[in-house]
């Protein structure tokens, strides 16, 4: 038994000291600002925003009859959908060997990449975005290249389109898919693959059935937080994308400021936190308490 | 398993290159000489610095922004730090319901939590002061430092401030002198992760927000959305640079404490 067994022991069945007992009841309170500000600045508001759904204009579900019957709302939330559907696998296809690398590459190249990864993690959305918009432009850097390689004999238009969009999306997002599957990574005994491997599995199947299930609560982490994310983006489709790549955090947006339509946001409002409260959930039963962000 | 490695490596310089290129491309045209976003640029110049610091319209902004980001990073702080002492040392009942409550306004999306403040704010006259713009910060930038010192906690071995408290020390000295000490680089962490999320934060402040006080993101965008100048570029730069110093202050604090590192905070979100 170490000293520490030791001091747990002598520690633990005990009644606990008195004064370690008022030090843990007595910082109870110190939730109180944070919860207080939350209740008053951010529960209260979403809820008087949701509300609006069922009072405005008028109390009753027209809100909801109007987004099933008008075709132009109907075709926003399918672009929003398809969007994330989009962007979710291809962040989980170039996030997993760059996690891979990090977790099981030398020192020197982990911190490489994290800070790599970190950086960009770190910077504004906006200017990211921004600065894509550059990238991608007519006669922009990535133009030049693909025709310079001679793989374009003209500049191909990749702004305010779905590709423009999807670019945007999935460098803004990759960092999200990294983090939780690094972490999962991390906690692979890197001697269950050579066990699979000595005892004869080749390295494509021992890979497949060995360490891919292993990886599945950051991969399921992973896409759940880029998927959520992305169906409340709005600043990348407004700025990469056009009219048909419309998504509903804009048209929440033009909504209130163009029409004052308080009662259709709100209905908007409560799709996207529906959907998005659903997928968290099925998450939690998929994972429960192995969750990789934990 | 050596084509794998092959790939993986190719994979990996893709992605990298990826995302980093954008960064590289807007301090590249920050320094042009060019009037207009153009690439490469044809020739070097300092003058969208001078801009920046000399026109009115970016010089207003980036008071504006300083005065929501002091205020309310200094909040969030205070106010993460005690709910995540609470939450991770406190006896509270719910106190996984309440800790996953506090990460709401990070998981909502942004529109939703503009567009309601917003909403509520006409009634009470908040919109388009610092005070409502403040607010409305400190409930985006909360989470981060809740989810930090949260993690700090966690890993910080609590036998010894009972220890302290079981030799004497009354709960403000072992506050003092074991606790807060132990937990300043995530503190430290927090505070930094709000101040730069509050600089960067866009959508609350898009609705909240007037043309008399505007903070640097909001002047940004309505930028980008009209005539775009070089300008644009260097406060991005800017704020490059700025994330740059704040990622190695926090590498260097946690490596002379000899904590996990960056990625390991992060990835609690």
């Amino acid at each position: 038994m170490s000293n520490v067994d030791a001091v747990e022991a002598t520690r633990a069945p005990a009644r606990p000291d008195r004064r370690v007992v008022s030090l843990r009841l007595a910082r109870g309170w110190l939730v109180l600002p944070a919860l207080l500000l939350l209740l008053l600045a951010f529960v209260g508001p979403v809820g008087w925003l949701l509300a609006r759904a069922f009072t405005q204009p008028q109390p009753g579900l027209q809100n909801f009859e109007l987004l099933w019957q008008r075709p132009g709302y109907l075709q926003v939330l399918w672009n929003t959908v398809a969007i994330s559907a989009l962007v979710t696998p291809v962040c989980l296809v170039l996030g997993f060997p760059i996690a891979h690398a990090m977790a099981t590459g030398s020192a020197r190249l982990r911190r490489w990449l994290t800070f790599i990864v970190l950086l960009p993690f770190w910077t504004s959305l906006l200017v990211r975005t921004f600065a894509t918009v550059i990238l991608l432009q007519r006669n922009g850097p990535v133009n030049a290249l693909l025709m310079g390689l001679g793989l374009a004999s003209a500049p191909l238009p990749m702004l305010y389109n779905l590709p423009g969009v999807l670019a945007g999306a999935i460098q803004v997002l990759l960092p999200f898919v990294i983090f939780p599957l690094h972490a999962a990574m991390a906690r692979i005994d890197p001697a269950y693959m050579q066990a699979a491997l000595t005892l004869g599995a080749r390295p494509a199947r021992a890979f497949l059935r060995v360490y891919l299930p292993l990886t599945l609560p950051g991969l399921l982490t992973g896409a759940t937080l880029v998927f959520i994310s992305t169906l409340g983006y709005f600043v990348t489709p407004a700025m990469l994308g056009g009219p048909r790549q419309t998504m509903v955090a804009q048209m929440i947006q033009d909504q209130i400021a163009q029409f004052g339509n308080w009662g259709v946001a709100g209905a908007l409002s409560l799709l996207l936190l529906a959907i998005s409260g659903i997928l968290f959930l099925l998450l939690h039963l998929a994972i429960g308490r192995k969750a990789a962000w934990r | 398993m050596d084509l794998w490695r092959r790939l993986r490596a190719g994979i990996c310089v893709v992605v990298a290159l990826y995302l980093i290129a954008p960064l590289a491309i807007v301090v590249i045209i920050s320094f042009s000489a060019a009037a207009f976003l153009q690439f490469p640029p044809p020739g070097l110049s300092l003058r969208w610095y001078g801009n920046l610091f000399n026109d009115p319209a970016w010089t207003d902004s980036l008071t504006v922004s300083l005065e929501i980001l002091v205020p309310s990073a200094t909040l969030a702080t205070l106010f993460g730090t005690a709910a995540a002492l609470a939450l991770v040392r406190g006896r509270i009942p719910g106190a996984s319901i309440i800790g996953a409550m506090l990460m709401l306004p990070i998981i909502v999306p942004a529109i939703i939590t503009a567009a309601a403040l917003f909403g509520v704010y006409r009634g009470l006259g908040l919109n388009g002061t610092l005070t409502g713009l403040v607010i409305g910060h400190v409930v985006i930038t909360l989470p981060y430092v809740v989810a930090t010192v949260s993690s700090g906690l966690k890993t910080m071995d609590p036998r010894l401030e009972d220890a302290a408290s079981t030799l004497g020390a009354p709960p403000g000295i072992a506050f003092w002198r074991i606790t807060l000490p132990l937990l300043l680089p995530s503190i430290l962490s927090g505070l930094l992760f709000a101040a730069v999320a509050s600089f960067d934060e866009l959508i609350v402040s898009l609705f909240v927000s007037t043309a008399r006080i505007r903070p640097v993101a909001v002047q940004m965008w309505s930028n980008v959305r009209g005539d775009v100048d070089p300008t644009i570029a260097a406060i991005a730069s800017l704020c490059f640079a700025f994330a740059f110093l704040a990622l190695l202050a926090e590498g260097m604090v946690r490596r002379r404490l000899g904590t996990e590192g960056p990625h390991q905070t992060e990835g609690q979100l």
